[in-house]
């Protein structure tokens, strides 16, 4: 350490050649003009095919398989005000968010755990591919068996869904984490705790948010079979319920809260990925 | 003057099926403190190979390394090693990089925050200290490994053609930041180079090595320091130990 302190002691600055970084005003287009350009196509997009959509209803046989925008409205309103779509939703969300956070925890922490030692994940591998590959949904009939027809059974399909998703993708994460980064802090005197916390976790970081975002899908699939399968409550239950009344509206109503919820959830995950990967190159 | 790091009939192969690979075969060679010492050899002569070795990242199949006396059986924050390619966190920031080594040692954080920002205005990258390394150039990455590698405090320092990579002037620019940097502290260093004009512009003693690193020569530089790199360079004596290196990895390329 003394070396260090006479290190210091004389500074001399090498002069920095290479980029320079300068203050740059821009104007409010320049700012925002893509992304207004952007939103504005995308509303234009949603808006014709609405049209579409709505056209279609006359021009089909029977309106009543395609329904129509309106009429999806009209029953939306209904179940707004009746009250049914706040409870059947809130169930959906409970068992996917539940699903989902308990999927991720676990995959993230198996992932974490198992890809740290050569050894274990050699042995693991093969299994867990193939527990992997198992359809989820040939486990719902089992689930029904172990969990009962209530909300657990929902939850726990969902998070089996997303476990596997979350732990291929942080243990892949972990296994390419770069040598030279894991020599680097050896020569730094870090013990095999430093390289776990400051080279390995945030080098696996982008691998758990590539599991976090595919999941996604799969934690509502997961939930909504469950609904399908075997429910009176949840917007599955709901589908099946107007379904099974010939009311395509219906249908298409409880598709389109899944739609939003799925929406929501892809934002909030991506607000944690952008914010866990600021290093990343700008325009990537 | 005391010896820093003895290497002692050091082999290193690499198995793989059933074909083992040497890289450095019997190889010794002791460093005395406070030495700048230059290895200089062609590429794949096991120069990469030794400075694991001495590093303490990778185990000799053969032989065994001593710094200060003792064998060494794995990476000391005492030697410090600046590796070819490019080891910075991405996705810290150089400062939280150059931080990284004292954030181990387990300094406080007020002082390793400013410890680390002189280095890196010692290294020239002031204006960068909040960048990612992937918005820094090719250089600007070097220097910061650099700084970095200083802020561990070793005292034995292993460089593996450092300024490879980077253009003339700033090359010749860190060459002269890295001679008054050990001037000024009286570190050891091993550097290891493919050039010339380099290893004899920096080194007390170059070490010439052939295949397998056999040794071919191992010159004293009795050259006057401080060294300008441009003014040492039309130094007769400089000529005339050019010369001599050259015909020593020549003879090396023959064998």
């Amino acid at each position: 350490m003394s070396g260090q302190a006479e290190t210091r002691a004389a500074p001399v600055q090498v002069s920095a050649s290479g980029p320079v970084k300068e203050a740059r005003r821009r104007s409010w287009w320049g700012k925002h003009g893509r992304t207004t350009t952007v939103w504005s196509l995308r509303v234009a997009a949603l808006l014709a095919f609405l049209v579409l959509w709505q056209l279609a209803g006359n021009v089909v046989a029977n309106p009543m398989f395609v329904s129509s925008p309106v009429a999806v409205w009209e029953q939306l309103w209904a179940w707004v005000t009746d009250g049914t779509l706040s409870t059947h939703t809130w169930i959906t969300i409970q068992e996917v968010a539940l699903g989902y956070v308990i999927g991720v925890l676990t995959g993230a922490l198996a992932g974490f755990a198992l890809a740290s030692v050569r050894l274990i994940y050699d042995v693991f591998e093969p299994f867990m591919m193939a527990l992997y590959s198992i359809p989820k949904v040939a486990l719902a009939p089992l689930f029904i068996v172990w969990f009962g027809i209530g909300i657990d059974m929902k939850v726990i399909l969902a998070a089996v869904s997303v476990f596997f998703l979350v732990f291929l993708n942080t243990a892949a994460g972990v296994r390419d984490v770069d040598r030279g980064l894991i020599d680097a802090v050896r020569l730094m005197g870090g013990s095999t705790r430093d390289i776990a916390l400051k080279v390995v976790l945030p080098a696996s970081m982008s691998g758990l948010m590539t599991g976090l975002k595919v999941s996604i899908p799969y934690a509502l699939i997961g939930a909504v079979i469950g609904e399908l399968v075997a429910s009176n409550r949840g917007l599955g239950y709901l589908i099946n319920d107007a379904a099974a009344q010939f009311n395509t509206a219906g249908v298409f109503a409880a598709v389109v809260v899944l739609t939003a919820l799925a929406m929501v959830l892809n934002a909030v995950v991506g607000a944690i990925a952008s914010r866990a990967n600021r290093w990343k190159p700008l325009d990537a | 003057m005391t010896a820093v790091l003895e290497i002692e009939h050091l082999t290193k192969e690499f198995q793989r099926g059933d074909v083992a690979t040497v890289a450095l075969r019997d190889f010794s060679l002791t460093i005395e403190q406070g030495t700048f010492v230059t290895v200089l050899g062609r590429s794949g002569c096991g120069k990469s190979t030794m400075l694991n070795l001495l590093s303490g990242l990778s185990k000799p199949t053969n032989g065994r390394v001593l710094h200060r006396g003792s064998p060494h059986t794995g990476p000391t924050p005492g030697i410090g090693y600046l590796t070819q390619s490019d080891t910075l966190m991405p996705w810290r920031t150089v400062q939280r990089n150059v931080e990284m080594p004292m954030e181990i040692a387990g300094r406080p954080k007020p002082e390793r925050q400013a410890a680390a920002a002189e280095l890196i205005a010692t290294v020239g990258l002031a204006d960068f200290a909040d960048s990612y390394p992937r918005e820094l150039s090719g250089g600007m990455r070097r220097r910061a490994s650099l700084a970095r590698m200083l802020a561990n405090g070793a005292e034995t320092i292993l460089m593996d053609e450092p300024f490879g990579a980077l253009d003339a002037q700033l090359r010749s620019e860190l060459q002269r930041e890295l001679l008054r940097l050990w001037t000024a502290t009286g570190h050891t260093i091993v550097f290891v180079t493919h050039d010339v004009e380099e290893a004899l512009l920096l080194g007390d003693r170059v070490v010439v090595l052939g295949p397998l690193g056999a040794i071919l020569l191992d010159q004293e530089i009795d050259l006057p320091r401080p060294r300008d790199p441009d003014e040492t360079k039309i130094h007769p004596r400089f000529v005339e130990l050019h010369a001599t290196l050259v015909r020593a990895l020549k003879e090396g390329a023959r064998r």
